[in-house]
């Protein structure tokens, strides 16, 4: 049992820990500016970027995600953990489109037309009326989509990107036995768990914050 | 020229010569959906009411269940039960694994829209059919379940459709689903274009007739 818990082992455990935070990161990042783009090019029914993100939203939304995975990995030329971020950016931005658009819908009407008579021009109401509403009702949801994110970063070690997931599989290779696979796999597990199971307590807790404040 | 092209002709013959691997590829994911499907809905039934029981106890075993199964990786999972298995001198088919993987996950979600679904039919209803003579059981099962069901057949069917693009993990333990099958011939021979756009179909087409579906029951629903 000493033989594995070395300050090589964390280290090397950790490094991969670090390619998981990045590819967590930069996708939740990117899928929620991508997801609120096409929410509001939805929203204003813009001619043609608003079909596109339709579009892409009804393709992306029902495929798998390994798939994407395997796209960016093997069909474009970037570097294993870039097309880690790609590829989740890509799938997540279709469902964070249709979490914002839930939230857009769910600011009554009556707010844009309000807004309209008083002279604010489409851009401005959506910016500074529609986002602010739509984001408040949304926290919950979208941060429950951020542990999936992190959750489902663990599919690029289907390329061999070594993220958290694959450094720990790789350490079992090292070892093999029974006893060090289940604590490998428990330390990994539990790594997911302690970040998940953070990021949703605060979803819940922002659930309840503003049940309380809605009126 | 011709070599470059993801999409040139030849890499499409290919693939249709090697259309028995993808077919059954296909077969095999389905049957995983199948049993995912009948398994986490079981579990979902069984963990949903539990959630909602008068005893602490079992809430708080389900809670352990949904928490640990939504809070950590489906790759974890699933690679831990097919390492896992041979340790304790269990030998399981891969299909089986894949099942069990995807349906232990999927199951937490499931707990959670039942014992969602549950929620949303006033406690008065409950509380009613017992005073009727009713068990707890009996009540359960034939007044505030069906009444339930028509919250729950919409987010039902959407983890559905999440439950069909998961099973392609089971590329990850060469399961020989779609997904695998897919990688496995477009490694061996690069032709990754008609490989990736034929299996992104028939994902598509199953989840897209799903979403199609959820349409319909919502309207029904009147959500």
């Amino acid at each position: 049992m000493s033989d594995l818990f070395q300050m090589n082992n964390f280290l090397f455990l950790m490094g991969g820990f670090k390619v998981t935070l990045e590819i967590g990161f930069f996708s939740i990042i990117f899928s929620v500016i991508l997801g609120t783009l096409i929410g509001v090019a939805r929203y204003l029914q813009l001619p043609i970027i608003g079909h596109i993100g339709g579009l892409y939203v009804d393709i992306v939304r029902n495929i798998p995600c390994l798939l994407c995975v395997l796209i960016a990995r093997f069909m474009t030329p970037l570097p294993p953990t870039m097309s880690g971020i790609l590829a989740m950016s890509v799938f997540t931005g279709a469902i964070m489109a249709e979490i914002v658009r839930g939230g857009i819908n769910s600011v009554s009407k009556g707010q844009f037309e309000a807004a309209l008579s008083q002279g604010l021009n489409r851009w401005q109401i959506v910016y500074h009326i529609i986002l602010p509403q739509a984001y408040r009702n949304i926290i919950p949801p979208m941060v429950s989509q951020f542990t999936t994110v992190i959750k489902d970063s663990s599919f690029v070690w289907a390329v061999g990107t070594e993220e958290l997931t694959g450094r720990g599989m790789i350490l079992i290779g090292r070892y093999s036995d029974t006893v060090h696979l289940f604590v490998i796999m428990g330390c990994v597990a539990l790594i997911y768990f302690v970040i998940n199971y953070a990021l949703s307590l605060l979803a819940r807790w922002e659930h309840r914050r503003l049940a309380a404040k809605s009126f | 020229m011709d070599v470059n092209n993801p999409f040139a002709l030849y890499k499409w013959q290919a693939l249709f010569d090697a259309r028995d691997i993808f077919i059954g590829g296909l077969i095999t994911t389905l049957e995983v959906t199948i049993g995912a499907l009948v398994l986490s809905i079981l579990l979902g039934i069984i963990f949903g009411i539990a959630g909602v029981f008068p005893n602490k106890i079992i809430r708080v075993i389900n809670r352990i269940y949904v928490e640990f199964f939504q809070n950590t990786p489906l790759v974890i999972q699933v690679i831990f039960i097919y390492n896992a298995l041979p340790h304790l001198h269990i030998m399981l088919p891969v299909l089986l694994i894949g099942i069990l993987g995807v349906g232990l996950y999927t199951g937490a979600y499931m707990a959670e829209v039942v014992r969602g679904g549950i929620m949303a039919v006033p406690k008065g209803q409950l509380e009613a059919a017992v005073s009727q003579g009713f068990s707890y059981w009996q009540a359960m099962w034939y007044i505030v379940l069906p009444q339930a069901k028509k919250v729950m057949l919409p987010a039902m069917a959407n983890q559905t459709i999440n439950l069909v693009k998961n099973t392609s993990v089971l590329a990850m333990i060469a399961g020989g689903d779609l997904m695998y099958q897919a990688d496995s011939w477009s490694g061996s021979n690069m032709y990754y274009g008609p490989a990736y756009f034929v299996s992104g179909c028939c994902y598509w087409i199953i989840c897209f007739a799903l979403s199609k579906y959820i349409n319909k029951l919502e309207k029904k629903a009147g959500v």
